[in-house]
């Protein structure tokens, strides 16, 4: 198990650095500059001198080269804006993040996967009906759109809840954004769980298992549930990684303190520390997390492990 | 006109509010929102100049004036008094001594110099250097040539002199956040970023990054008896439904509504009386180049204000948020002329000056915009149709925000479509179309007119009030029969009000900027 994680320790070495390079190229080339946005009428020498004390003068390579020194360091380097160390400004986001992408997630996994597993043990029935309809309605949805109408319904309309803002942290701010979040990968995992599932009941193991006499529930809990979990895990992986691209929009909607907030303003304000700090962490997360799904299928399924 | 404008929309917030005079309330929780952007830029005032900072600002800081609303002019806030010497360049400020940083130490004129020469680090691109810039020997020190600003002198602890590059009222270039005074010896701590220390009533207690900014009451504040209200919150909200649902549920208390919601407002019979609204001094328009070549004809220009419908654009798609335009200075401008009328639709006098212009047949033009709902591109979408009936092609060219801002100061267009601030200075606001004035400054349209230089700069010299005014009026008039832009129209800022939350200012350079210790909030606030 350990060579096996270090093997993929390794093989996120390359992507990190793609990201890095690509990243920090975008940022070099897109117009504006952090003078321009700072200020309407900033004196073109002023703009020149900031450049040279923020180091923006050198070649691009020079630059570059000098941010990877800093990065290996842990240095994501200083926020041209607030002078704050980016790591310091992404701390303070994290946790926020963190909090909504997991709720999502557990609102997700909870509702969508035994709705899928309920729907595909009984195909074409009404539940199976059902839960396909909230399963489509859900990624045809907008996040947007159905953030408004949980504001609307739970705090304007029933007042159960706050409709917006972060307050202390605590589960009643929480709700709301996290379901508006988790509704799509809720929907998403109905669907692929109903897939998986229907298309396991019909392998040929299971059929053996069928015919030797076992039960169809040890069937399906140490049969069909195990190998669904092999896909499951798969699409549950890959969702956390859209989940923090697709939480700017739901920050942005509820207030709440995420980093998709600040990696939007940062990019507004050409504040390239802070973008490249942003992005590194959430592909960061985005790899760890999948990381983390590659350990959990050699555990589910050991043929994985000793491949 | 200001007066009258305050007025008829106070008349609103009396309506809306309790009729009878109140006491103000001690106590209590304001809760204002940040509507324009999802975080605030950062808790070092000096470092950004966006709207949405100066709103918490206006309550953890000050400057060494402020914008009194109700007289629609700056007044003296951190000094008393205000000599005038040397043919109206040196200002000798008699500085409050009574004014305490939340650190508990008392402001003196160190702490005003170092503030402006802070500013004009020439390393750090301050926005506020554009106005500290004013004060003799400032540029130098923004040149890195001097240490320090020479026209700036100490004459004790609680006096300063301010010697001036040229004559102008000091209130316009002093009074916003931008400029605030910041503790000299913490000013210049990394700490202070995170925990600011200001004059204002006040003083930090929290920010949630993208969430929100908590404040409470400053006790030893120098207005006697304020503020009212212990404790203020700004939330970030710049989604515009949901501060709707934040509004109607009573979790905020005031709202900045957009043209949809100022229409749904309007319509709804318990929220109407919320609605406080106030002519703003920014100017919407096209901006046209003059190097591309119909563009340097006056008449194409004039062609142009005479072929789009702004009253039909403002009413049906700005949804009447929003002033027409007639030329330059907005309708709060001290220097404003009501009898100016604004240029009419007459797509027939277009196309007579087009072909007078040798544009019989139009010509193609590319117009720069971002996506604002209320100056870009649905306004330029809308426009496009108007200009093709009289011959004009306009290809869209679109940018962002940021990208924008760089461009008009660049002159990298044809044709741009932009809100510029047009007051409430209304000779800094001509100045901006002074051929002395470099692109990147504000004459983003290069404009150059021998006539206009010599009313503003006459204007500049003017001793009396009146003839000043008189001058910058003609110059105005001269704008409107030149049209280096479109005149679009002048920003209607719009909020929404909740009935406890009393003594809002309809002020008129940005609404959102309250002097949040002249609000208060009575006993029926939900907020704690």
């Amino acid at each position: 198990m350990l060579s096996f994680l270090f093997r993929r320790l390794l093989q996120t070495i390359p992507t990190v650095l793609a990201v890095v390079l690509l990243v920090f190229v975008l940022f070099s080339v897109v117009p504006g500059s952090i003078a321009s946005s700072m200020s309407d009428d900033a004196d073109p020498q002023v703009e020149l001198r900031m450049k040279k004390q923020l180091g923006l003068d050198d070649p691009v390579y020079v630059r570059f080269g000098k941010y990877i020194a800093k990065l290996t360091t842990g240095d994501f380097g200083t926020s041209f804006r607030t002078r704050e160390p980016v790591t310091s400004m992404i701390a303070k986001r994290a946790w926020p993040t963190l909090q909504l992408i997991f709720a999502a997630m557990a609102f997700a996994i909870a509702i969508g996967v035994p709705l899928g597993f309920i729907a595909a043990l009984k195909p074409g029935g009404i539940v199976d009906t059902l839960a396909m309809v909230v399963a489509v309605s859900g990624l045809s949805i907008a996040k947007f759109w159905l953030g408004l109408v949980l504001m609307y319904l739970f705090a304007l309309k029933l007042g159960w809840l706050p409709s917006f803002g972060y307050g202390d942290g605590g589960l009643k701010y929480l709700l709301l954004p996290a379901v508006t979040l988790g509704v799509s990968p809720m929907a998403l995992f109905a669907r692929t769980t109903r897939a998986a599932v229907l298309e396991i009941m019909t392998a040929d193991f299971v059929r053996t298992a069928r015919s030797k006499g076992m039960s169809e529930a040890r069937v399906v809990k140490w049969h069909v549930m195990r190998n669904a979990l092999v896909i499951i895990l798969t699409t549950v992986g890959l969702q956390f990684g859209g989940l923090m691209g697709q939480a700017v929009v739901v920050e942005k909607l509820f207030s709440w303190p995420g980093i998709g907030s600040l990696l939007v303003d940062s990019v507004l304000q050409r504040d390239i520390p802070a973008v490249q700090g942003s992005i590194l962490v959430v592909v960061l997360a985005f790899l760890a997390i999948n990381l983390l799904i590659d350990v959990l299928y050699g555990v589910i399924d050991p043929r994985i492990r000793y491949a | 006109m200001f007066r009258m404008i305050a007025i008829v929309a106070g008349v609103g917030l009396a309506l809306a509010g309790s009729v009878e005079a109140q006491t103000p309330r001690k106590g209590g929780t304001i809760r204002m929102t940040a509507p324009y952007g999802s975080s605030f830029t950062s808790l070092d005032i000096h470092t950004t100049q966006r709207a949405q900072d100066e709103i918490y600002a206006k309550a953890l800081h000050r400057s060494l004036y402020i914008w009194n609303s109700a007289e629609g002019k700056p007044v003296l806030e951190l000094a008393k008094e205000d000599a005038v010497s040397g043919g109206g360049l040196v200002h000798t400020f008699k500085l409050r001594d009574d004014a305490y940083f939340h650190n508990g130490r008392k402001m003196t004129a160190d702490d005003v110099i170092w503030s402006y020469t802070r500013i004009m680090d020439g390393t750090k691109a301050f926005p506020g250097a554009r106005f500290v810039r004013v004060i003799e020997g400032a540029a130098a020190v923004e040149k890195g040539q001097a240490k320090e600003i020479s026209g700036l002198k100490k004459i004790d602890d609680f006096t300063i002199e301010m010697k001036l590059t040229e004559k102008v009222d000091p209130g316009f270039y002093f009074f916003t956040a931008l400029t605030s005074i910041y503790p000299a010896d913490e000013g210049a701590k990394e700490s202070f970023i995170q925990h600011p220390i200001g004059l204002g009533p006040f003083k930090f207690v929290e920010h949630v990054p993208g969430s929100r900014i908590v404040l409470e009451r400053w006790d030893r504040f120098y207005k006697p008896g304020k503020p009212y209200a212990d404790k203020v919150t700004v939330s970030i909200m710049a989604e515009a439904a949901a501060r709707d649902v934040a509004f109607r549920n009573k979790e905020i208390d005031t709202s900045v509504l957009g043209p949809a919601q100022y229409v749904a407002y309007q319509s709804d019979a318990n929220l109407k009386g919320t609605i406080v609204e106030v002519a703003e001094v920014f100017t919407r328009y096209m901006g046209m180049n003059p190097s591309f070549k119909p563009f340097a004809d006056k008449r194409v220009r004039q062609a142009i204000n005479y072929a789009i419908d702004t009253d039909l654009i403002i009413n049906k798609l700005v949804k009447g948020k929003a002033y027409r335009a007639t030329s330059w200075l907005p309708l709060t401008s001290p220097a404003y002329d009501k009898a100016m009328k604004p240029y009419a639709h007459d797509p027939a006098k277009a196309k007579q000056l087009l072909t007078e212009a040798g544009y019989p047949n139009g010509f193609e033009f590319e117009w720069t915009t971002s996506q604002n709902e209320s100056w870009g591109l649905p306004i330029v979408s809308a426009v496009i149709p108007m200009l093709d009936k009289v011959g004009i092609k306009a290809k869209v060219k679109q940018v962002e925000t940021a990208v924008l801002a760089e461009v008009v100061r660049t002159g990298d267009y044809q044709a741009f479509i932009y809100s510029q601030a047009s007051g409430p200075d209304p000779l800094a606001a001509l100045k901006c179309f002074h051929s002395s004035t470099p692109q990147p400054a504000c004459n983003y349209t290069t404009f150059k007119n021998a006539d206009f230089d010599k009313m503003v700069d006459e204007a500049g010299q003017a001793d009396d009030p009146a003839k000043r005014i008189q001058l910058l009026q003609k110059a105005n008039a001269l704008l409107y029969e030149e049209a280096p832009v479109w005149f679009f129209n002048y920003n209607k800022a719009v909020m929404a009000v909740q009935p406890w939350l009393k003594g809002v200012q309809l002020n008129a350079t940005e609404l959102t900027h309250q002097n949040v210790e002249d609000l208060w909030v009575d006993e029926t606030s939900p907020a704690k």
